[in-house]
């Protein structure tokens, strides 16, 4: 490493990944047997028991939120309120996540509402001083 | 294969006992339920013993300590909030398979304030959405909304009932009516469940004794006996959303169908549940799971009472874990007493009249975890 290269983020999850052009995306798997889409990279399928049909792939970039709440209580030291979201990813995968720039509202959120996927720097309440690599939710 | 029963069973009230330790709450709760049956724990040929808090530190053992060291075979148990039906069920299995004919089963919790959820490592609370249990079942409530249309006021109905049963039932941690404008004006936690809408932590513990039918008969313990006609339990099965979404639902649909085939019976038979309502939004969605009511229906029911006393099918009597409280370890067993309780016309001003079947559910896990649930239907002997 040169003393001019950023030491790199540690990643929130080990799903996040960056490519050759720096690029972050999130990495999934699909079962070549049955089809069925998984966040993160794994060798069997839960969904059906194959082993080994596995392909790593680059998760969808946008989705639909499928099911929300704003968290108003958290746990000490956590800013609230904030947006918990479920999202139906475009490719037919399943995550969980913050919804950002909207008002913490009811009114601002609905069902199916779309989305994209952000990369921001984000320090966890449990490490303090060391900024990590996260991914979030904003409108599409 | 021959029935097995509940001949003893009890629960301490629950409440806050900072300055108690696991097994001594362990061992009150063992004492009543083993006094209940007339019994002593020199007759017990087998302790399982349900606790979470403690999973590695030998409860069970430290429980004889305090009761009695006889030298028995005892299985420490730990399954989220499935642990204390757990438990029992490991010494139902027992009994059917005609190891022993007489063991204790005994579920116990010491729990401290606040928030349940989030796990070890390095938080991502808030920044990858909530661990929060309270979270996780407002998302489950607000997937029966996007279903059903199912309103905040309907999810806020069950804890008025809830909170209203316990004002009969002296082992409650709290007896306190929580009027509509109360529950809904209290704390919002995570849409749509305020704080009179999440289940209460306390401290807590519950056994029962068990018996084979031999048993039963030779000790002339029949008369207040009740036969265990289901007992099943269940894992998640795979389904699409439960890695982003925690899912109770396929699981608990899983256990209740083995259940009731397990028991000869279908939902329409049985005269009283205790279920799991950790949060109210999840009492609305287990009617539809334990098929009290077709799907999307459960608004309707609580609407129209029918899951009150003097309904349909009453839904947690007791007050459920809203008002009775939840110490995770404890409630499997706690729930198994409650319905006993009303099969043996014990149960006083909240009595289910003519109760003759009744069936427990509890449902336990995490983001990330994955799902426990237990199912017991019970019948009077």
């Amino acid at each position: 490493m040169t003393e001019e290269t950023k030491p790199e983020l540690p990643r929130l999850t080990p799903f996040i990944k960056t490519n050759d052009g720096g690029d972050h995306y999130l990495a999934g798997s699909r079962c070549g047997a049955c089809g069925e889409t998984f966040v993160g990279e794994r060798r069997i399928c839960a969904a059906c028991c194959a082993r080994d049909r596995m392909e790593t792939i680059r998760l969808a970039d946008t989705g639909k939120v499928y099911a929300f709440t704003i968290v108003e209580r958290s746990f000490p030291g956590v800013k609230t309120p904030f947006v918990d979201v479920t999202v139906d990813l475009d490719d037919g995968a399943h995550i969980k996540g913050t919804l950002e720039d909207v008002d913490p509202i009811m009114a601002a959120i609905r069902f199916d509402m779309p989305v994209k996927l952000a990369f921001r720097e984000a320090t966890p309440i449990n490490a303090p001083g060391k900024p990590h690599l996260t991914y979030v939710f904003v409108p599409a | 294969m021959s029935d097995v029963y509940i001949v003893g069973v009890d629960m301490i009230k629950f409440g806050r006992f900072p300055d108690r330790t696991v097994p001594d709450l362990a061992a009150e709760a063992a004492l009543l339920a083993l006094d209940d049956a007339g019994l002593s724990i020199k007759d017990m040929q087998a302790l399982y013993c349900g606790n979470l808090g403690q999973a590695g530190a030998m409860v069970g053992q430290r429980l004889l300590a305090e009761i009695g060291q006889t030298g028995i075979p005892v299985t420490n148990v730990a399954n989220a909030c499935a642990t204390g039906a757990t438990a029992f069920r490991d010494g139902w299995m027992a009994i059917k398979a005609r190891v022993y004919d007489l063991v204790l089963a005994v579920g116990v919790e010491q729990m401290g304030k606040g928030l349940l959820g989030g796990g070890g490592g390095v938080s991502t609370e808030g920044l990858i959405g909530s661990g929060t249990m309270p979270a996780m079942f407002a998302q489950i409530g607000m997937e029966h909304t996007r279903k059903y249309g199912t309103t905040f006021e309907q999810f806020a109905k069950v804890s008025v009932k809830n909170h209203h049963h316990s004002t009969m039932n002296p082992k409650s941690m709290y007896q306190i009516e929580t009027p509509l404008e109360q529950v809904m004006q209290s704390e919002m936690i995570s849409y749509p469940n305020t704080k009179l809408m999440c289940s209460v932590n306390v401290d807590g513990s519950a056994a029962a004794v068990l018996a084979s039918e031999s048993a039963v008969k030779r000790l002339g313990l029949m008369d207040r006996a009740v036969k265990v006609r289901a007992s099943v339990m269940s894992s998640n099965p795979y389904e699409e959303r439960q890695m982003a979404m925690p899912d109770f639902t396929v699981a608990t649909r899983l256990a209740a169908k083995w259940a009731y085939e397990q028991a000869g019976v279908g939902p329409e038979d049985i005269d009283l549940v205790e279920l799991h309502d950790c949060f109210a939004t999840a009492e609305l969605v287990h009617y539809e799971n334990l098929g009290l009511c077709a799907d999307g229906e459960a608004g309707r029911l609580i609407d129209e009472g029918a899951t009150a006393l003097g309904g349909k099918t009453p839904v947690n009597v007791s007050g459920g874990l809203l008002s009775k409280g939840h110490p995770l370890g404890a409630t499997g067993i706690a729930n198994i007493y409650e319905v006993a309780t009303h099969l043996r016309g014990e149960a006083g001003a909240r009595q289910v009249e003519g109760a003759r079947l009744g069936l427990t559910h509890v449902v336990g896990g995490g983001p990330g975890l994955g799902t426990a649930c237990a199912i017991h239907v019970l019948e009077k002997a």
